[in-house]
């Protein structure tokens, strides 16, 4: 098993080469020495690295090394965890003992013997970035830095930063199972500020996906493309206008309108709120909770996606769920207690921040799927409303659905044309009654490739969003200008 | 399997870090030690939901050649492993460019001493996971039993921090100290009428056991609350006055302190960026970033540079005195570091607050309240803040005051300003501090505020 694990030589000797099943059926034993129902190892090995490059200089550089195991002891509902950052056999049977005090006078299991759980690969790379020169990372943001500049003389100011990440898990539990991973993630975001008579305005663009340096020089990743974009969206705000407040008819562009999907429907499907009840979607399954129009997936395995994952961090395959077909309930996001609990299968969508965390059911890419309608078409149906185009982030109220999304690039529509840039502009609605309000969907479904991050308990998981044109017919526009 | 942080230990180990940095090669290099061990119970419908008990330590490294930063981090204590990991870091800084105002503050700006500011309870190490889940649950039961329309719940949450800090630089400052925080938190669920779930919560923090609120009086209050927000529904767009309670009066604190950071200024990135030295809120308006406060929960006996910790005022009645920095920003702009300084494991020193208090007024929050009409707002939602124009926007709930009291909950609002304007409208601060967290205020009156609902 070492032999899987094998990583380059940059990347230096694997802290978990020495952790084999022998190791894991020892600890797993322990973990369940005082009862409990279930057990599971998560070895982490994560090194990353990471430039900034600010005023044209590269103004630091950084390395990450994170080595840990988390343990958790099951009974019921409870959990026990506890983790350790020390692989020798004390500490690592230390955590095993102090997860398991939550399952004392609990049901006794002994561990199956390990099988391993293989996911494909939907994000293989020929070579981690890590394992490529520093100076081929510096002329990548050199690239992007000038391209931003070059732009427009109003451009003022550009930071450029990449970051790169290789982070190898390894998963055992007490049910037998055996899953290992490798999950690399490289991010290049810019930042650019234009300046014309005293006022200033702010853009950015990057992107984030699971490949190695080929990534730039694929179409449409070049980071001059990024360079440009965040300065372009800084200089087209410049003249920015206060926007409306109040209902109105929206268009979401495709790709990152998908963020609206992530907080209004996403979070409140993920089956832990709906075990306790707490989720508006509680005890919707089979019912109508968006118009017809509206087919809601979340898909962990499409090709080098920021959110894909070949396994979660409980040792189950990533897979593509059905959310929501035609408008209609069909599922949750499960992690094991969830999916105990629902008696139903385990989706692969158990994930964790690190060691330190214990899993909790998360999207990985949430998608609204294509519709019929003409993108074009459905801009000059407006009379009067707004089209989102770029989003900073969003944040849900999972008990009753209430969500507020904040718009950094957005355009009044006025009888079917985008006309003024408007800004400081946030939508805010609920999650279900908004999917109510979808009357149109375009053919030009994209998934953003941008840096999503989504937190829930206090963890951090890479995700991604996605969805084509979408009209929205009624939602509240919160702009500073009264009509 | 709660060790005790030992900052003795983590300070000997910051120097020998440093030690190995110099024979690496560098010229400069500082090391931050984080030692610390977590203790979080969750209690759900009055059954335990999460024991976790961990310990966890781990090292930063800022290492400088030729004017050339590298900023590092390991959890791998074993000698031959910090040896290689100081070589490494010394390679890594060819990769950086020079930076001459990168370098270590100068010897004679280094802290002399560490303050002694009662950080540390001797009695939270007892704290074991038994009794903090009789602490949770004995909050949930209170918001359980407050009402019967208390009829979910998402749990109590309690949970103990305690850790070590230390730092050595090479420009002469070795240090280092201990804390405990604990904090416990209910958040009880009602449905309401509509079959919508109205949520809430409240909380108690403390750096010592002695300093938290009963159990009891977290959950009724945490009902209270959560009760409080049925029948919660939209208003029409309309511009009133707004009252933000001590909670969402936090939030416009905070990122106010993100835009009086030296940092923020230099990059262009604060609509502040040239207003030192003028108005930039009502004259009603002074806030201190203190980190020497005792037993505060932002405290800190001396900077992420190693600088002794001082007070600054920041803004004092409405003028903006000084923007907060760290070494580099304050070479940036041509002075010198107000100590403020923050340092994280994964990352180099930046500006952060410690205690970033807006001082309590003179006027109880219940007389900022006498409107004939206005908006009450418990919380804020969302990121709708940009830093470099002022405009925000912000998700809302809260409560419609109608002739001076408050008659009825409202939700699924937005409420924008520009935060200039913001600032300079406050028309009333109230005398009722809230010093629960490093970031503190009092309830908050603005005399106009656009609402965008029905």
């Amino acid at each position: 098993m070492s032999q899987a694990f094998r990583s380059a030589d940059r990347l230096g000797p694997n802290p978990l080469a020495g952790i084999d099943a022998v190791v894991a059926e020892q600890l797993l034993g322990e973990a369940l020495a005082a009862g409990g129902d279930y057990a599971d190892l998560y070895f982490e090995f994560r090194c990353g690295a990471d430039f900034v490059l600010e005023e044209t200089q590269v103004r630091s550089v950084g390395r990450v090394l994170v080595v840990g195991l988390g343990v958790r002891v099951l009974r019921g509902d409870a959990t026990g965890y506890a983790y350790t950052e020390e692989l020798s056999a004390a500490r690592m049977s230390e955590a095993a003992r102090t997860a398991g005090q939550i399952a004392a006078a609990g049901g006794q299991v002994t561990p199956m013997a390990l099988t391993l759980i293989q996911g494909s690969d939907t994000y293989p790379v020929p070579e981690s970035s890590l394992d490529r020169p520093g100076p081929d990372k510096v002329a990548l943001l050199r690239r992007a830095d000038t391209a931003a500049r070059a732009f427009d003389a109003r451009i003022v100011r550009v930071e450029v930063s990449l970051s790169e990440e290789w982070r190898e898990i390894l998963v055992f539990t007490s049910d037998g199972r055996l899953a290992q991973d490798r999950q690399p993630m490289l991010r290049l975001g810019v930042h650019a500020v234009a300046e014309e008579a005293g006022r200033h305005q702010g853009g950015r663009s990057g992107t984030a996906l699971r490949r190695g340096l080929e990534l730039f020089a694929l179409p449409g990743h070049a980071p001059e493309e990024h360079g440009r974009e965040a300065a372009r969206i800084a200089v087209a705000m410049l003249h920015a206008r206060e926007a409306p407040a109040g209902p109105m008819e929206v268009v979401l562009g495709p790709g990152e309108s998908g963020i609206l999907l992530h907080e209004a429907v996403g979070h409140g499907l993920e089956a832990d709120f709906n075990r306790k009840k707490t989720s508006n979607y509680t005890d919707q399954i089979g019912k109508p909770v968006a118009s017809s129009l509206c087919t809601v997936i979340d898909d962990a395995t499409v090709g080098h996606a920021r959110g894909s994952i070949n396994v979660d961090d409980e040792g189950n395959p990533g897979q593509r769920n059905l959310l929501i077909e035609n408008g209609i309930l069909r599922g949750y996001l499960q992690d094991r207690i969830s999916a105990r609990h629902f008696h139903s299968e385990a989706t692969g969508n158990g994930r964790r921040e690190s060691f330190r965390c214990q899993p909790l059911p998360r999207m990985t890419n949430t998608m609204l799927l294509g519709g019929q309608d003409d993108p074009e078409d459905i801009v000059r149906s407006v009379t009067r409303g707004v089209y989102a185009k770029h989003f900073s982030g969003g944040q849900v109220n999972i008990s009753n659905g209430d969500f507020v999304f904040s718009l950094t690039e957005s355009y009044l529509i006025e009888d079917g044309k985008l006309t003024a840039p408007l800004r400081g502009v946030n939508l805010i609605g609920n999650g279900p009654e908004v999917l109510r309000q979808v009357t149109m969907v375009g053919h030009d479904f994209r998934l953003s490739e941008g840096t999503w991050t989504c937190g829930k308990d206090g963890q951090s998981v890479p995700v991604g969003v996605g969805t084509p044109t979408v009209k929205i017919a009624r939602i509240t526009v919160g702009g500073t200008r009264t009509p | 399997m709660s060790r005790l942080p030992d900052a003795r230990r983590c300070q000997e180990w910051a120097e020998q870090m440093l030690s190995y940095a110099r024979t690496a090669g560098a010229d400069a290099a500082e090391v931050l030690v984080r030692d610390g061990s977590e203790l979080e119970v969750k209690v759900r419908m009055g059954e335990p939901e999460l024991v976790k008990d961990a310990g966890s330590r781990a090292l930063g490294l800022r290492v400088l050649r030729d004017h050339r930063v590298a900023v590092t981090y390991t959890s791998d204590f074993a000698p031959a492993a910090m040896r290689q990991f100081a070589r490494q870091s010394v390679e890594l800084c060819e990769l950086a460019e020079p930076d001459p105002l990168a370098d270590l503050p100068e010897p004679h700006e280094m802290a002399r001493d560490v303050p002694e500011l009662d950080l540390w309870d001797e009695t939270a190490p007892s704290l074991d996971a038994a009794q903090a889940l009789r602490l949770a649950k004995q909050g949930e039961q209170a918001a359980l039993q407050f009402d019967r329309r208390v009829t979910n719940s998402e749990g109590g949450i309690c949970s103990r921090v305690m850790g070590a800090t230390a730092f050595a630089s090479s420009a002469g400052f070795s240090g280092g100290y201990r804390g405990t925080s604990l904090s416990l938190v209910v958040a009880p669920v009602c449905d309401d009428a509509d079959g919508k779930k109205r949520n809430g919560y409240h909380w108690t923090a403390s750096r010592f056991t002695s300093g938290l609120l009963d159990p009891e009086a977290v959950g009724q209050e945490a009902a209270r609350r959560t009760l409080a927000k049925l029948g919660s529904r939209k208003i029409a767009t309309c511009q009133v006055p707004a009252v933000f309670a001590p909670e969402a009066a936090r939030a416009l604190l905070g990122q106010l302190a993100g835009v009086v950071s030296g940092g923020a200024v230099w990059r262009k990135s604060s609509y502040l960026a040239t207003r030192e030295g003028t108005a930039i809120a009502s004259a009603l308006v002074t806030v201190v970033d203190d980190p020497l406060r005792p037993r505060a929960p932002g405290s800190r006996p001396f900077d992420g540079e190693g600088l002794a910790a001082r007070p600054n005022v920041v803004v004092s009645q409405g003028v903006l005195r000084t923007f907060l920095c760290d070494v580099y920003s304050a070479r940036k702009l041509g002075r010198r570091s107000t100590g403020s300084a923050g340092r994280g494991l994964g990352g180099g020193p930046h500006v952060s607050a410690s205690n970033f208090v807006l001082l309590a007024g003179k006027t109880p929050p219940a007389e900022l309240e006498r409107l004939s009409e206005g908006l009450y707002v418990t919380d804020l939602m969302g990121f709708g803040f940009n830093p470099v124009t002022g405009d925000w926007s912000q998700g809302a709930n809260g409560f419609w005051i109608d002739n001076g009291s408050r008659v009825h909950p409202v939700s699924e609002i937005t409420i924008s300003i520009n935060f200039d304007d913001l600032w300079k409208s406050i028309d009333g601060v109230g005398n009722d501090l809230d010093t629960r967290g490093s970031v503190q205020s009092p309830t908050l009156r603005v005399s106009r505020i656009t609402v965008a609902g029905t």
